[in-house]
């Protein structure tokens, strides 16, 4: 019996993962291997000089890589070709805890007393932390300005001096200044690696989303050629993008010093490490403008939004890319202009993390409407119900909607189970007096690769029959969202066989087709959409070939004949089609941003301690649109694990910088929520189809990243009567400004 | 290698004690434990372990005693001690969650003596009394004479504490705790204090109030203690409330600000004095 | 040092410094990778092992202390093949996602469960009191949701009362 795609069939490595039996990087035989360890730069900004090894040290029985050791390119390869592997002798360092140098030595507690016993020279630099200050270009860090990338977007005018007309002519403006602080992913599996040579080609394995990206970005380093190196993904334990571009530097540093070391060296980085030196969420500083006519109708939006990069640019143009793109909200208005920077500076480097740039525009965007509802007296509800976009609506980049727009039916779910709100005063507890708010939301997120990107990436899928066995092969890596428990489903659906005769093998470069990064909302959607064409044709093949040999039975059956007659597995590999009308401009940013998007409405409940000012969340109900649930219980946990990250990113946590180092970097002091912070949060399923998904799915890990944390903050507001608009929304916020909140 | 014992009672505790003050006592490990390989190898370890010497809870009529080595879990279950040394359970419910619970003991906090040890400000605020030993015999100590300074205490380094003696409370005096962590487990203080109120009627008598978080070690403050005497709950609050502003000098860190620090103990000093 | 304990009901013996972490000697030397290390510091509960009955975090116990000690790790829980009700439910219910915290979680809520602490609860203050007994083991892929279903689920199997 086959169990449609809907079915919350568990998880294909659920008993390996109660069981302990899963084998993260860690826990892989590694006999013999020595072990890494990094000397991290104590200057925010200056040049290498050189290293002086303390000669009261034993330096038998380690290996010790510097810059001087890359034969090949110093440069991890994402975007651009600014970061190096290890900063260069000679050359700069541009952030505190960058990689200087490396050792690797027989124990751990070797390697890490080797790493102090090197003692780098650095002359330092002016570094510079604060945006605007870096805006002015001194100290220049990157180009001619500090800018990694800017966008101009605009809708309905063609000058400034048309858009200053449309303000100018409103009924009403609501302006708001929105600051978001930088998120630790905190994936509970620290960043892992391990790497050997075998005549000539280095093997390499490890916790990451991206093998391809890994692969391409070891290339250039190491000098080969896409033979010359093996990426595999082992077992990874949560990335939610904090594993989508680090990989590849860590990666790096296994694979030299496993060269030089001549054995294979592993690097598994403590908590404080990987808090301290890998990346964070793009902190940003977004103002948001926006008129209303006299109907009560939004006529121009205007919102610039500023990220600090860090001091490389990794990922910051598509960060800011996806922020740009939502900034403008998920609503009608013929005049919109969105500008957008992402600065240098020296924090280390900012990067991927759930939602990418939407959660921090979204919380702008979000808490305008909400302005906009108190302003005009209306229910929050109804006026995002009356501004939404709707199929035949266009966006700010001016794309048509058609299919799979959820927008009535989140909302409707929102409207039908938010009951009655909570009573505005009390008492907890503790005996403390507390007062009560609710805050709704309403938003998206694209799901895929901005415009053209999906073309570009060209991902490929396949399917291979195998005796009576079917394997998927592709390079996305289940990190936790369960992609190979939904590959199995729509393969299986796909073939018309059991579950359990499909296995999708482990993503190694050396055996699967580069599907795209395991990023963007994309696995699903997009590659799950490759694996069903590919399990269709296997399909289609197979019994092609029953009928010409009149051969009859189930395709297990067939597929068991097939290999024992032609001797060969049967593979088909299909590669990515965009879907029809799919038209962007890159110069302009005008047209189809993404294929589709995901829908979603939030309601939260908070209460406020008096005395502590701490917010307690109460209640969370989150109604998304994911166009099909492949597996509805996969499904609800995405969009829970989402939302609590986002409820965390409200109120609870935050990364504080002194000079331009992580200052709470150990899980003591840079805290996600627990059991006990978290309330009991409600899910509802929303299928709006997306006819070009697989089974009309489209994407969901990121959205339900995005809105909660402007719910909060309005919920806040109705609370205490007045504006939060900084994150996180800390009981020292909240009693910082309590001559606010005491007047209202 | 670290040397290893682990003394059989506490007369072989105390004398190996003398012998190597140098060596880490080790009870649950909940703090000396933390970030343990990257901490310098200790010469040997004094495993105290379940002693039974230092395991037990011993009622009076007066007092409750509790043995360094009680853990969290033991206190927190123990009816006695919920029933009559009401904050103390509740101080340890809310240390760190239930695996810490399970290892963290009396004798390790007040050892350690963190600025933010959660049960501390209970002692202060119950007036305890440590019990220490040594090979040359016991001493008793004032919990509020014992810390020094920033994690300095009276133990001397041939000392062990062996137990914490607390005055149950009398029926007219009120005793109340409370904790603002940074999230609500496995959390930091950030602001805590305890306090036993005697009243007579809605009258203050006299109480004892005591705060961690807001110095480089719990205190009693003094000047609130003094202010609330004589008036009838509600405006005994707010005269704590006015007299801690300039008692305590909380700072910035990585956790909090010395604002909020202030205008919290505030609010729970008052709190501590609201009519019920 | 050379220490003797049982393991998941198995005496073994280990020679290492008596300052080794238990968690350490669990995945070096007795090669059971299955209790993870998180964070080193007693906050993640990645590590959580049962130590003589009580539920403690590894990484915060120095092997020197555990001659003759009693200790269960996730690949104690099942009973050979059969899986205990907790690793069942976590399974049934989607309560793991990346599976780094899944060891942890089993083995604290097999414990609770196991050990009867949800008795006397209702259903209102069941959840609310598995939220707090799990509280030092940190998941981020779940929101805890899930989790708590099954441990709920767990709990009503073993003890129907």
């Amino acid at each position: 019996m086959v169990p449609p795609v809907g079915t919350s069939v568990p998880r294909v490595d659920g008993v390996a993962k109660v069981t302990g039996r899963a084998m993260y990087l860690d826990d892989l035989e590694a006999e013999g291997a020595w072990h890494g360890a990094t000397v991290r730069s104590q200057v925010a900004h200056g040049t290498l000089e050189g290293f002086d090894l303390d000669p009261a040290f034993d330096w038998s029985q380690v290996t010790v890589v510097t810059s001087a050791d890359i034969w090949g390119k110093n440069v991890i390869t994402l975007i651009e070709e600014d970061q190096p592997a290890l900063a260069p002798i000679g050359g700069r360092v541009m952030h505190k805890d960058e990689a200087l140098a490396l050792v690797a030595a027989p124990t751990r507690a070797l390697a890490f007393a080797a790493a102090r016993a090197v003692k780098p020279r650095i002359a330092p630099l002016p570094p510079v932390f604060d945006v605007e200050a870096a805006l002015t270009g001194v100290p220049l860090l990157y180009g001619t300005d500090n800018v990694f990338k800017q966008f101009l977007i605009r809708k309905g005018h063609a000058s400034d001096a048309e858009l200053e007309a449309a303000f100018a002519g409103a009924a009403q403006v609501i302006d708001g200044t929105y600051v978001t602080s930088p998120q630790e992913q905190m994936y509970i599996e620290t960043q892992a690696m391990m790497a050997s040579w075998h005549q000539g080609r280095c093997h390499i394995v490890g916790s990451m989303q991206c093998p391809y990206y890994v692969h391409k970005a070891m290339k250039p380093l190491l000098a080969c050629d896409a033979d010359g190196v093996v990426i595999t993904q082992s077992v990874t334990g949560g990335g939610f993008g904090g594993k989508e571009e680090y990989p590849s530097m860590l990666a790096a540093h296994v694979a030299l010093l496993a060269h030089k070391a001549g054995r294979k060296v592993k690097m598994v980085y403590d908590r404080d490490e990987d808090i301290a030196a890998t990346t964070k969420r793009h902190p940003c500083r977004t103002t948001h403008r926006l008129a209303v006519d006299a109907r009560g109708e939004l006529c121009a939006i205007d919102v610039d939004v500023v990220m600090d990069g860090g001091a490389y640019l990794t990922l910051s143009p598509v960060v800011l890319s996806r922020g740009v793109l939502h900034a403008a909200g998920p609503y009608r208005c013929p005049v919109v202009r969105v500008r957008g920077r992402v600065v240098a500076t020296n924090h280390p480097p900012h990067g991927a993390f759930r939602g990418f740039g939407a959660p921090q525009t979204t919380f702008a965007y979000e808490r305008q409407m909400q302005k906009l509802a108190l302003l005009r007296g209306e229910d929050a509800l109804a006026l995002r119900k009356r501004l939404a976009l709707r199929s035949g609506d266009t966006t700010a980049t001016g794309q048509l909607l058609g299919f799979s727009v959820g927008t009535d039916e989140v909302i409707a779910a929102i409207e039908g189970c938010a009951g009655t709100p909570p009573v505005p005063v009390g008492v907890n507890a503790q005996g403390a007096p507390v007062r009560r708010g609710r805050g709704v939301c309403f938003y998206f997120h694209g799901a895929g690769f901005t415009g053209s990107g999906e073309q570009r990436l060209a991902g490929r899928a396949a399917v291979a029959a195998i005796g009576g066995r079917f394997e998927v092969r592709s390079s996305s890596s289940d990190i936790g969202q369960g992609s190979s428990t939904m590959f199995t489903q729509i393969a299986a659906a796909a073939l018309g066989v059991s579950p359990d005769d499909v296995t999708v093998v482990d993503p190694s470069t050396s055996q699967v087709p580069d599907s795209g990064p395991t990023v963007a909302s994309r696995t699903c959607m997009v590659v799950g959409g490759l694996v069903e064409r590919a399990a269709r044709t296997v399909r289609g093949k197979l019994e092609a070939w029953a009928a010409e040999q009149a051969i009859a039975g189930s395709l297990v059956e067939v597929a068991r004949a097939y290999a024992a007659v032609m001797r060969t597995e049967l593979v088909e590999t299909i590669g990515y089609e965009p879907p029809p009308g799919i038209e962007w401009n890159d110069a302009t940013y005008t047209g189809s941003a993404y294929p589709v998007y995901g829908w979603a409405a939030c309601l939260v409940d908070v209460e406020v301690d008096l005395d502590s000012y701490e917010v307690a969340i109460t209640r969370c109900v989150q109604a998304v649109d994911v166009g099909k649930a492949i597996n509805p219980a996969i499904v609800r946990g995405q969009i829970e694990g989402g939302t609590l990250q986002a409820l965390g990113w409200a109120v609870l946590e935050n990364v504080v910088y002194k000079e331009g180092k992580v200052w709470n970097a150990n899980m003591t002091n840079c805290i996600v929520p627990t059991f006990a912070d978290a309330p009991d949060l409600e899910t509802i399923l929303i299928e709006v189809p997306y006819p070009f998904g697989p089974s009309g799915a489209k994407g969901v890990g990121e959205i339900p990243m995005d809105g909660p944390a402007a719910a909060v903050a309005n919920a806040v507001e109705d609370a205490l009567g007045c504006a939060f608009d900084t994150l996180p929304i800390s009981p020292e916020s909240i009693a910082a400004a309590r001559s606010r909140w005491e007047a209202s | 290698m670290t040397a290893y014992h682990r003394p059989r009672d506490l007369d072989e505790a105390l004398a190996l004690r003398a012998a190597q003050p140098g060596w880490m006592v080790l009870a649950g490990g909940t703090d000396l434990m933390v970030n343990a390989n990257h901490q310098p190898v200790p010469d040997g370890i004094i495993d105290l372990w379940r002693l039974a010497e230092l395991g037990f809870v011993r009622i009076s009529d007066q007092a409750i005693a509790i043995g360094a080595g009680t853990t969290w879990h033991e206190v927190e279950r123990h009816a006695a001690i919920r029933e009559r040394l009401a904050p103390l359970a509740a101080a340890a419910r809310e240390i760190g969650a239930l695996q810490i619970q399970a290892r963290g003991t009396l004798g390790g906090n007040v050892g350690t003596s963190s600025p933010v040890g959660d049960s501390l400000p209970v002692l202060l605020a119950l007036d305890a009394e440590l019990e220490v030993a040594s090979v040359r015999g016991r001493r008793r100590v004032p919990y509020h004479a014992w810390c020094t300074g920033y994690r300095t205490t009276q133990l001397a380094p041939d000392e062990l504490i062996v137990a914490a003696h607390l005055p149950v409370p009398g029926a007219t005096t009120r005793t109340t705790w409370r904790k603002i962590g940074t999230r609500r487990a496995q959390s930091i203080s950030k602001v805590m204090g305890a306090a036993a109120i005697t009243l007579d009627g809605d009258v203050v008598v006299e109480a004892r109030v005591a705060l961690g978080a807001v110095a480089e070690r719990p205190i009693r403050i003094a000047a609130v203690e003094a202010a609330v005497r004589g008036l009838r709950l509600g405006e005994a609050g707010e005269a704590a409330r006015l007299a801690l502003r300039a008692a305590i000098r909380p700072i910035d860190d990585v956790r909090s600000t010395a604002s909020y620090r202030r205008e919290v103990a505030e609010n729970l000093v008052a709190r501590f004095f609201a009519v019920s | 040092m050379r220490l003797a304990l049982e393991v998941n009901g198995e005496p073994r013996t280990v020679e290492v410094s008596p300052w080794k972490r238990l968690l350490d000697v669990l995945r070096e030397d007795l090669r059971l990778t299955g209790t993870k290390e998180g964070c080193g510091e007693g906050e993640c509960g990645a590590c959580t092992v049962v130590l003589d009955g009580e539920a403690v975090n590894s990484c915060l116990v120095a092997i020197g202390q555990c001659e003759a000690r009693k200790i269960t790790t996730v690949e104690g829980l099942a009973n050979g093949e059969v899986l205990h009700a907790v690793q069942r439910a976590l399974v049934a219910c989607g309560g793991a996602q990346c599976g780094i915290c899944t060891p942890g979680i089993a083995v604290c809520a097999a414990h609770v469960v196991d050990r009867g602490l949800l008795a006397g609860c209702d259903a209102d203050t069941a959840r609310a009191r598995v939220r707090t007994l799990l509280a030092g083991n940190i998941c981020r892929c779940t929101g805890y949701q899930l989790i708590v279903d099954a441990v709920i689920a767990a709990a009503r199997e073993v003890a129907p009362a």
